[in-house]
């Protein structure tokens, strides 16, 4: 299973790829993996404002409804509106073609975008997943 | 791989729903280890099944199948049967995993002084089940004593498959033709490893109850603790047909089911297709002009229909003359048409 080493990542099995203070955002392999094949994308509205750890969508598989979490706190600019006819991106390709949404995020003290501090590097969310079996 | 009814069984291996095109278009295999066998052996068996169930098994040939419930005093379902009758004095109950225990006790209870003994054998069986277009052609080169032809639906014989004993079944819960395969726990592996190996050039993979739950849901087959339970008898299912009063002697529930034959049921069971992308789950209310008028039972994505289908009990009336129906998904009013069941129909 892929944990790419260079994406932050949340507890709730969010992945977050920051270029400047874009926030692209999707779920893992291993999320998609538990959920199944994902039948359905509820998507943020760009222009909304999310807010880390809050549910800003849901994610829909054969057999479960979750929430989907926003990793980040900032403005949806961007969302992938490929998922709307295909959600099985999702599934085949989550760290690519499967990005969900992007968050503009606020710049922090440094000029570098400013991200909550509790997000996990992939040794840690890869430590987490095999904790849960 | 997932807890169901206190066994581990694979709820998909890959993708649930290439597992599902793959039954519709070639075949599937499944693990239905978990599912209950009941013998009831004895000159008294097929009274004792008369008295204890809905159907008239005792007029059921050796080697034939039926689709029959046990009910309770009140009519209500304990659950969904499929009887086999293997020989004159030898029938095989098969109940759902997590109804195993109440079946057997019910079945002990109500053959006691009819000639019948009545065993639990679900430890004596694991099952494999092959189904799909392709089934009857993966299986026959790997089973010996037996002409697959002559197996029609609903029928089953005892022989072997790939070199081990076993009672194959023409039965199934996909809609599709297919086979059961009943042998021994520790010949289970090598069945399955044959079929397996037989059946990949054709396209059969194996698949998991997820699967298994779609396909069932577009043949319009009803799930015991979705469609079925204490609170119904077979008439709100639509299964009236498996409540057979002109057999003769008592049987439990002839009262109260009778009864509601003559009054008619208390809420019906439909289809329906949502105008969406989102899923109608078990226990969304189904609503008429804002209204609630039904719940729904099983939801799921289609895969041969493209879209989201469902089953849900609706009160008497409701859903007639066009009226528009939705279903509540999580706070918004999704519609729904109703749709005849079942789903989809296997060409034949």
């Amino acid at each position: 299973m892929s944990v790419p080493a260079e994406l932050h990542y949340t507890p709730e099995h969010e992945w977050v790829s920051v270029e400047g203070t874009s926030a692209s955002v999707g779920i893992t392999e291993y999320a998609a993996q538990q959920l199944g094949d994902v039948v359905y994308i509820s998507l943020p509205t760009p222009g909304a404002t999310v807010t880390a750890g809050e549910p800003c969508g849901e994610v829909e598989s054969v057999k479960s409804v979750s929430d989907l979490y926003s990793p980040v706190d900032g403005e949806v600019t961007e969302v992938n509106t490929e998922l709307e006819d295909d959600p099985s991106l999702v599934n085949a390709e989550p760290y690519t073609a499967g990005w969900i949404f992007r968050v503009r995020v606020a710049q922090g003290g440094d000029g570098e975008a400013a991200l909550p501090p509790d997000l996990l590097s992939a040794a840690e969310y890869e430590e987490l997943t095999k904790s849960a079996g | 791989m997932t807890s169901f009814a206190g066994w581990q069984m694979p709820l998909r291996y890959a993708s649930e729903t290439a597992e599902h095109q793959a039954v519709r278009r070639a075949a599937g295999l499944f693990d239905l280890s978990h599912m209950g066998e009941i013998r009831l052996s004895g000159p008294g068996a097929g009274a004792a099944l008369d008295y204890a169930l809905t159907g008239h098994l005792s007029t059921l040939r050796p080697g034939r199948a039926r689709y029959t419930m046990i009910c309770a005093d009140d009519g209500g379902v304990l659950d969904d049967l499929v009887v086999y009758r293997q020989d004159e004095d030898e029938f095989l109950v098969i109940a759902n995993a997590a109804n195993t225990d109440v079946v057997l006790t019910q079945l002990r209870d109500r053959a006691s002084g009819r000639d019948a003994q009545v065993t639990d054998a679900t430890g004596d069986y694991a099952l494999v089940a092959i189904q799909g277009p392709e089934a009857a052609g993966i299986l026959a080169p790997l089973a010996g004593g037996l002409d697959l032809g002559a197996i029609k639906y609903y029928a089953g014989a005892f022989g072997e498959v790939a070199g081990r004993k076993a009672w194959v079944a023409r039965t199934g819960y996909t809609g599709e033709d297919g086979f059961e395969v009943f042998c021994r726990p520790e010949d289970a592996e090598p069945i399955w490893s044959a079929l397996v190996v037989q059946g990949t050039p054709a396209g059969l993979v194996p698949a998991g109850l997820a699967a298994r739950d779609t396909l069932r849901l577009e043949a319009g087959m009803p799930l015991y603790g979705n469609e079925l339970g204490p609170d119904v008898t077979p008439f709100e299912a639509g299964l009236g047909r498996v409540v057979k009063f002109d057999k003769p002697g008592e049987f439990v529930g002839r009262e109260a089911l009778a009864a509601r034959a003559a009054s008619g049921p208390v809420k019906h069971l439909v289809g329906l297709t949502i105008q969406s992308r989102r899923i109608a789950r078990h226990g969304y209310p189904v609503l008429a002009d804002g209204q609630t008028c039904g719940i729904v039972t099983s939801g799921a994505p289609s895969p041969t229909l493209s879209a989201p289908i469902a089953m849900a009990y609706l009160e008497p009336g409701a859903g007639q003359d066009d009226q528009v129906l939705t279903v509540g998904i999580r706070g918004e009013a999704v519609p729904a048409r109703l749709t005849d069941l079942p789903f989809y129909r296997r060409r034949q």
